[in-house]
């Protein structure tokens, strides 16, 4: 397991190549990435996510030890940003490796739908109207709660 | 014991943590939602959707529920956003 809360950028290419090449054979590797959203109807200049990095580490450890248990995983990565980010920049990083793809999809998803409710990360837009907290969303919760 | 504020509560509250001595009938998180909020109109208002309220006691997260016996920091703070 290999958990990461951290204010630096990370590189998407290589977190997934150096992930690959401890792969021994396994078969399947999924990744998703999340990056800073920025639309044109709706644009932002950045994004600046708070943290309290002793539970989030706690809460993304047992969230990767239930995601292993649940789809049998070999491995998993999590690795989340906090800080100001610009638009386009990457934010989190999940990484699942398994035999078969079902298990590393799955895996992937689990992952992001728990984390986005259950680690205390806290995110705040800054666009042409000036900064607000971005407000907790129910499909968050219910994208959650397909996995109970 | 030392409590930790985060996101729109440590703004509207203008402070990221302080240290209280609350008396023995606060038994839970949610007590201590109650007393914080009885001795300060800012906290009071700024927890007006108590529901919403999460909390950890020791980086461990809990429900308001949860009794605050022996916690050495309480962390309290809005619905998560992160991902």
């Amino acid at each position: 397991m290999d958990v990461r809360v951290q204010t630096e950028r990370f590189d998407p290419g290589a977190e997934l190549n150096a992930f690959l090449s401890a792969s021994n054979g396994a078969g399947a590797a999924a990744t998703f990435t999340g990056v800073v959203r920025s639309k044109p109807d709706d644009p932002i200049t950045a994004l600046t996510l708070e943290c309290y990095p002793e539970l989030a580490i706690n809460q993304l450890k047992a969230i990767v030890t239930e995601a292993t248990g649940r789809f049998d995983l070999l491995r998993a990565t999590v690795i989340h940003r906090y800080g100001t980010l610009a638009p386009g920049e990457p934010i989190v990083q999940v990484m699942t490796l398994s035999p078969h793809r079902d298990a590393a999809f799955k895996g992937a998803e689990f992952l992001m739908d728990y984390l986005k409710t259950d680690a205390p990360f806290w995110k705040q837009e800054t666009g042409p109207n000036g900064t607000h907290w971005v407000e907790a969303k129910a499909e968050d919760d219910a994208a959650k709660a397909r996995w109970a | 014991m030392k409590i930790l504020y985060f996101a729109w509560l440590r703004e509207r509250l203008n402070r990221g943590e302080e240290e209280v001595s609350p008396p023995p009938a606060v038994v839970t998180v949610a007590d201590l939602i109650d007393w914080l909020a009885g001795r300060d109109e800012a906290f009071a208002h700024a927890v007006e959707k108590r529901a919403l309220i999460k909390a950890a006691i020791d980086a461990k997260l809990v429900t308001q529920a949860a009794p605050i016996a022996g916690a050495g920091v309480v962390a309290l703070f809005p619905p998560m956003t992160g991902g």
